[in-house]
């Protein structure tokens, strides 16, 4: 990084990108600003409110629900993906033939669309017509996602495991790949066992690559909001109700514009609050 | 031991597919069986649901319009990203740091938090409902991810090619076309890949911002469902069709996946 000459006139080279994200960044979200400290009752008549949806939204128990579920749902995705993705990038063929065969197959969930992806696991695990609904019922265990919370929720996880764990797989493999072959042998010859090639070599190979799986994962399984949208409604109940479908649901539903923009804003501060403690700490950890 | 590593990829795999094979079996089969009966495999195989889509045109518009604003919004994301990225592998210049991180934190922004506001400025523009609207939508989180990219690729070449070609008597701009490009070819290959992705696979605001004439796919399915009761057979083929796109696109870009990801900093 300091190798880089200064030039101020870079500025210019940058503008394209600046003026085009600012323009849908900053304009929207100034409009959720302003309406998160006003009322209106229609016909754009506005008055300012203060702090009160602010006020509101984090005192309300709905909010609350919403985001507990949230976080619990992030940090099972999390446990179980990054674990998951890096133990099947382990043990993927690194050259050859199948390479390519595991690439594309293993790529395939993530260029779905979301509400697709929604459908599918809904026609999957419906316990009529559902291969995964009939088969479970079949071996015994009770099943149905549309009237049980806790199948909802397992439901749920598994299709976001199906959906995003290659994700991972892809970049750790990545990380794998860029290892030279000679720290192999030289493990090989001090007589290193698998998980001393893992922990000393592979996982500070990976480092970087996990860093940024980590960091999509937590941001994307934060604002997940179509696919459970397809799958469960947000139900039964409000039990698979994350904070986006909350959003949404407050401000299309039942069109609350002052604290749906609240919610909006403290929503995204949240996330970027844990990604800049994240960013930080990792870029802590690289300088030592 | 070693032998039976494959295995764990392989019921990765074979997980990964059943999902997928059910949506297929379901696309051949009438709605009609898929309600009745219950089979592994379709008995009463049937083209009607994919002649139907290819012959409906509220159908068949679906996909053209995504691929459509799916295209556009590839070629700005990558076209902007390209000189940004450079400035940012290359330079250092007043704020880039924070510019950097501020372009990042708008691929945090939840597109729920965007849905409204987004929709009002595209009206106040008389962009409702166009191409060109979900495809600059999409600029918010898909030029960030480029530019980071990008620059992961292009910071892994030598700063001694640009000095040569500039020795050389090579001017910025034709340096950066002639010369530049060509070498980060894999970068750019991986960028398109994951713009077209986030673009073709996001649903929220492109619903959001369309009613007709630039309605996604994936709008015409949910709507459909809604509207003409639940032609599960139908909405299955529809689902099948919109999986073939994404995978030409991983077809294509195979060889650079695995060493595009390895060579930049993603």
């Amino acid at each position: 990084m300091s190798t880089r000459t200064v030039n101020h006139r870079a500025w210019w080279l940058v503008a394209p990108v600046v003026v085009l994200v600012a323009f849908n960044a900053l304009i929207p979200m100034m409009t959720v600003v302003n309406y998160s400290f006003q009322e209106t009752f229609g016909d754009n008549v506005f008055f300012f409110e203060g702090f009160k949806w602010y006020e509101q939204v984090l005192t309300s128990e709905r909010f609350h629900a919403s985001f507990v579920r949230q976080i619990i749902f992030t940090g099972v995705i999390l446990a179980i993906e990054i674990p998951l993705g890096v133990a099947i990038a382990l043990t993927m063929p690194r050259r050859g033939p199948w390479v390519s065969v595991c690439l594309v197959l293993m790529a395939l969930p993530l260029l779905i669309p979301w509400n697709v992806v929604g459908a599918m696991w809904n026609i999957f695990a419906l316990p009529e017509i559902g291969l995964l609904g009939r088969t479970v019922n079949a071996m015994g265990i009770a099943y149905n996602f549309t009237q049980d919370p806790a199948s909802a929720w397992i439901t749920t996880v598994v299709m976001d495991v199906w959906h995003w764990t290659s994700l991972v797989v892809l970049l750790a493999y990545a990380g794998l790949c860029s290892i030279p072959d000679a720290y192999y042998q030289a493990a090989k010859i001090d007589g290193a066992s698998a998980w001393a090639v893992f922990r000393h070599i592979e996982l500070p190979k990976m480092k970087r690559v996990l860093t940024i799986a980590i960091l999509l994962r937590f941001m994307d399984s934060f604002m997940i909001y179509t696919e459970p949208f397809v799958l469960t409604g947000g139900g039964p109940g409000n039990t698979t109700t994350f904070l986006s479908i909350d959003l949404v649901k407050a401000a299309l539903g039942q069109f609350d514009l002052g604290p749906a923009a609240a919610m909006s804003l403290v929503y995204f501060l949240i996330v970027l609050l844990v990604c800049y403690v994240f960013f930080t700490a990792v870029m802590r950890g690289e300088e030592r | 031991m070693r032998s039976f590593k494959w295995v764990a990829p392989l019921l990765y795999i074979v997980f990964l597919m059943l999902p997928i094979y059910w949506l297929l079996n379901m696309s051949f089969k009438t709605t009609n069986e898929i309600l009745g009966a219950f089979s592994l495999w379709p008995q009463d195989f049937t083209l009607e649901n994919y002649k139907k889509i290819f012959t409906d045109s509220t159908w068949y518009t679906g996909y053209i319009n995504s691929l459509t604003y799916v295209v556009i919004n590839t070629v700005i994301s990558v076209t902007a990203a390209l000189p940004a990225a450079y400035a940012f592998s290359r330079y250092q210049f007043l704020g880039d740091k924070h510019l950097f991180f501020w372009l990042l934190t708008n691929r945090m922004a939840p597109p729920a938090v965007f849905a409204l506001p987004f929709f009002q400025l595209y009206s106040a523009m008389n962009l409702f409902d166009t191409h060109i609207a979900v495809a600059l939508a999409h600029c918010l989180f898909n030029i960030p991810l480029a530019v980071w990219i990008l620059e992961g690729f292009m910071s892994a070449v030598p700063k001694e090619l640009d000095e040569t070609a500039y020795v050389d008597g090579y001017s910025f701009p034709r340096f950066f076309v002639k010369i530049f490009i060509p070498t980060i070819t894999a970068g750019i290959g991986v960028t398109a890949f994951f713009c077209f992705m986030f673009s073709w696979v996001e649903l929220l605001l492109a619903k959001n911002l369309t009613s007709v004439a630039a309605k996604p796919i994936a709008a015409t399915m949910t709507r459909t469902a809604s509207t003409a009761g639940y032609e599960l057979g139908l909405l299955a083929a529809a689902g099948t069709l919109t999986i073939v796109p994404g995978a030409f696109v991983i077809y294509f870009v195979r060889h650079y996946i695995a060493k595009g990801f390895a060579l930049g900093r993603v």
